[in-house]
């Protein structure tokens, strides 16, 4: 049997909302076939096991629960054309633009003009945070835990410490409460929690779990199953704390796999492909979208934003598709304490019409936050605060004022710690 | 006593040796148990090792262990290619980065000669650089060993035992042996599940070798636990290199060195800490500080990857220089001790060595009237065609289609493979070994649930 060979206008890889968000635009734009394959056995994405509530604020412009959420993606992109295959893996590229993967009916090549990265984030698991000790059963990541719970129903554990104290932390707490495990404490390096004050206080407060700040996760131990997390304390003093279960959550890495094995520049900061405004990575065709631009924004900012990615690639496509054309090349960087910045390339056909995300590595309050290329200054602008793990936005009016040929740099003034 | 419980040899420990010997022994009409006190064969040293196959370039000339570990590298090399074991003959280069050690590189390739290992052989800087241009700056000079080889160390252990077990070779887990007796005619063997007598025993039982050894009332050796941290960079690693890179090694131990693996991946390790546990396998914060240190010279860039795993394992150093192996034919009992690290390599030349040994002690050697069938290991080499990219595989059972575990690119047909196969897994664990799923960048992230619930049913 040999590989069949496809071939689409648009390939859009991950059907999570900001894939689904894309290939409804590029729909809607006017792209003739556009395909969005998934690896998993459903379309909707990561906000598919998300039982909790708080979804499409900012998107659908309702309030869901998350398969609700993924639900009524798959069901808009479906209503407009959009062709999804689940169960479908991009393993690699057989040529630039000719996609590899496995699926149902076997191994095949799909040969797309535009191709629309939305391969998603995942969480640092615990290996990659070094945390030391041994390798017992009991250690999860936030992904893993709701899959595990929600669906395959496996039983979880009876106390856990949950490591990290953003957005997604507060989803583990719920998803340990609702299956039966005690979360003994959120553990979190940083001075302060990070996501809302409204959770912090329903979890602090209501379910009377409390939150070190401060503190590390120093090892974890257990012959079979976890026993014991030793977590460092801010005075460096080291205790035992016995628990079965480990949760660690948030310290999102993109999913850029497939984006390094095609080439693409990546960003030192968010470890994604590097991104004008649009999506538009350093090889001409290849767009990107969502988390794995952006770790990790909540759903409806990643569709929202992957909505004007499927609109730039159904403009380039419109404009004759032409993969010769010099991608853009000078970047947008920014300076310690900052973490990262999107879009992180400069493409200066474009006046971008979305706003600018930045992230802090430390609590800032008041930051100015200063944008410069060369010598000039672009643009300034005071925030009220930055909180790590969190995105600011900036308007992109000066997208406008670039000149080409140089980087340009964000930066925020005073210095902490000055 | 039923006859049921009565065997000609007894094998303790599974590891890669004692599986090896087990293996070795099929060929003969005898009737051998091996016995392990872990579920799964291969649990100890056996699993968690640097997962090279040595030429035995650097082993003590003279030594049993320099003998072994060379027929071990021929033996193992062929089998592996009948057996479907991943391997990847990618050579070794070893680097000097100071003067002191550039100096003693004429002695490294004397030593390799002394040790029947003829290939190894200087290399200028320049040609050092141009093999390896990832390779930190500043390195004095280097020899080539162009046999080293990378090897999938599970899938060793579980091919011998499969092996064994085809030509009627018993295999029993999760049994400990607590008490040793003996009469005119057998050894009596009290175990946590039921009594065994045995015409012979053998003990390769690794890490507890010498404690094993004192209740078959011997004394020649204490294993003094050496524990060694490993880390496992992600796959994007891989092209920062091409063969192993080595230290110059010492009198106490091989060093730290980066190699790359069969799945794709490249490890940096080990430590060597004596440790008091012999179940001691935790990683340290000292510990992976130092490896990254290590790294920094060897191959900067490889700190900016990702980390996909760290685990630590124990080898079984003992106070002698060389491998513990003795035949007491009076008593009917061989010892294979202080295997140290070089057991995987060796293991086939081990068991040929034993198995002979206790020939010459008496044991009835007459042939079985079948040769054991070598079998064939599931695809797990990252180099090869494996299930998911097999169009013919995909085409007789859709399942090798449906990928479950996205980074190591597991199928569903490979795990339910791995829960029916002649040894099979018994924990999730034991998944991981046979297939590599969960064994990825996102450690569970997205398939953790998925590989859990089908293990679940089966």
């Amino acid at each position: 049997m040999s590989r069949s060979l496809v071939t689409v206008d648009a390939l859009v890889v991950g059907a999570g909302p900001a894939g689904l968000a894309a290939a409804t635009a590029l729909k809607l734009g006017g792209t003739g076939t556009v395909l969005v394959v998934d690896r998993e056995e459903e379309a909707g994405g990561i906000p598919r096991l998300c039982e909790h509530t708080g979804f499409g604020l900012r998107d659908l412009r309702r309030v869901l629960s998350g398969p609700e959420y993924a639900r009524r993606w798959v069901e808009r992109a479906v209503a407009c054309g959009v062709e999804i295959r689940t169960r479908t893996m991009v393993t690699g590229w057989a040529a630039p633009g000719r996609a590899e993967m496995t699926g149902p009916s076997g191994v095949l090549e799909i040969d797309a003009r535009t191709i629309v990265l939305a391969t998603g984030a995942r969480e640092r698991p615990r290996a990659a945070r070094l945390v030391p000790g041994t390798r017992p059963s009991g250690i999860f990541t936030t992904g893993q835990l709701q899959q595990w719970v929600h669906r395959e129903h496996l039983p979880v554990g009876r106390r856990a410490v949950v490591v990290g104290a953003e957005h997604v932390s507060y989803s583990a707490v719920m998803t340990l409460r609702h299956a039966g495990v005690h979360p003994v404490a959120l553990v979190t390096d940083l001075p302060r929690p990070q996501s809302y004050r409204l959770f912090d206080l329903l979890v602090r407060v209501g379910l009377r779990v409390p939150v070190w700040t401060r503190t590390s996760v120093a090892g974890v131990y257990g012959r079979d199953r976890v026993d014991e997390v030793l977590v460092r304390g801010p005075d460096g003093d080291e205790r035992s704390v016995a628990v079965d279960t480990v949760v660690f959550t948030g310290d999102f890495i993109p999913d850029n796999e497939l984006a390094r094995l095609a080439g693409l520049s990546i960003d030192p900061g968010t470890r994604g492909p590097a991104c004008a405004a649009g999506g538009a990575t350093t090889a001409p065709g290849i767009f990107a979208a969502g988390n794995l631009v952006h770790p990790a924004e909540t759903a409806d900012v990643a569709a929202r934003r992957a909505l004007s990615v499927g609109r730039a690639a159904a403009t380039w496509l419109r404009q004759g598709g032409d993969r010769t054309m010099p991608g853009a090349t000078e970047r947008v960087r920014v300076a310690d304490p900052l973490h990262w910045v999107v879009p992180n390339m400069v493409d200066p056909a474009r006046a971008g019409d979305e706003s600018v995300l930045i992230r802090s590595r430390v609590f800032l309050d008041h930051p100015h936050v200063v944008v410069t290329q060369g010598h000039r200054l672009l643009a300034s602008y005071r925030l009220r605060h930055m909180i790590p793990n969190r995105s600011h936005h900036i308007p992109s009016d000066w997208w406008g004022r670039l000149r080409p040929g140089q980087d340009v740099l964000i930066s925020v003034s005073p210095r902490p710690g000055g | 006593m039923t006859d049921d419980h009565t065997y000609d040899v007894v094998i303790i420990g599974a590891g890669v040796v004692g599986t090896a010997i087990g293996r070795q022994l099929a060929r003969y009409r005898l009737r051998t148990v091996m016995l392990d006190r872990c579920t799964d064969v291969g649990m100890g040293t056996s699993k968690a090792n640097t997962a090279i196959l040595h030429t035995g370039f650097d082993t003590r000339p003279g030594s049993l262990e320099s003998a072994l570990v060379r027929r071990g590298h021929e033996l193992l090399t062929a089998y592996a290619g009948r057996a479907g074991i991943a391997l990847e003959k990618t050579g070794a280069v070893l680097v000097a980065w100071d003067a002191e050690q550039a100096v003693r590189l004429d002695d490294v390739v004397t030593k390799s000669k002394a040790n029947g290992y003829l290939r190894a052989h200087r290399i200028t800087l320049e040609e050092l650089y141009r093999r390896e241009p990832a390779l930190g700056g500043g390195a004095m000079g280097a020899v080539v060993i162009p046999d080293e080889s990378i090897i999938c160390p599970w899938s060793t252990s579980i091919a011998y035992a499969t092996e064994a077990v085809g030509a009627g070779v018993e295999l029993r887990l999760g049994v400990e042996v607590t008490a040793v007796t003996r009469d005119a005619d057998a050894w009596l063997l009290r175990t946590t599940s039921g009594s065994l007598r045995s015409d012979w025993v053998v003990n390769a039982a690794g890490l507890g070798s010498d404690l094993l050894n004192h209740q078959f009332g011997h004394d020649e050796f204490t294993v003094a636990p050496r524990r060694g941290q490993l880390i496992v960079f992600d796959k994007m690693a891989r092209p920062l290199l091409s063969s192993i890179l080595l230290p110059v090694p010492t009198e106490r131990t091989k060093g730290v060195l980066v190699a790359p693996t069969v799945y794709g991946n490249v490890l940096l390790g080990p430590t060597a800490e004596d440790v008091p546990d012999r179940q001691d396998t935790a990683t340290t914060a000292v510990g992976i500080h130092g490896l990254f240190d290590a790294a920094r010279r060897i191959l900067p860039d490889l700190i900016n990857e990702e980390v996909t795993a760290t685990y630590a394992g124990l080898r079984a150093a003992t106070e002698h220089p060389d491998y513990q192996i003795t035949t007491h034919d009076r008593e009917h009992y061989a010892c294979v001790g202080g295997i140290r690290s070089t057991g995987l390599t060796a293991s086939l030349a081990i068991a040929e060595h034993v198995v002979d040994g206790m020939g010459a002690g008496g044991l009835s050697l007459a042939e079985a009237d079948h040769e054991p069938a070598v079998p064939h290991m599931p695809q797990l080499a990252e180099r090869a065609t494996r299930a998911f990219e097999d169009t013919r595989m995909i085409e007789d059972d859709p399942a090798y289609g449906h990928i479950i575990c996205f980074c190591e690119r597991v199928t569903e047909g490979e795990v339910r493979d791995a829960l029916r196969a002649p040894v099979p897994a018994v924990d999730l664990g034991g998944v991981r070994r046979r297939t590599r799923a969960t064994n990825g960048r996102c450690q569970g992230f997205f398939c953790g649930a998925a590989v859990a619930a089908q293990f679940a049913s089966g």
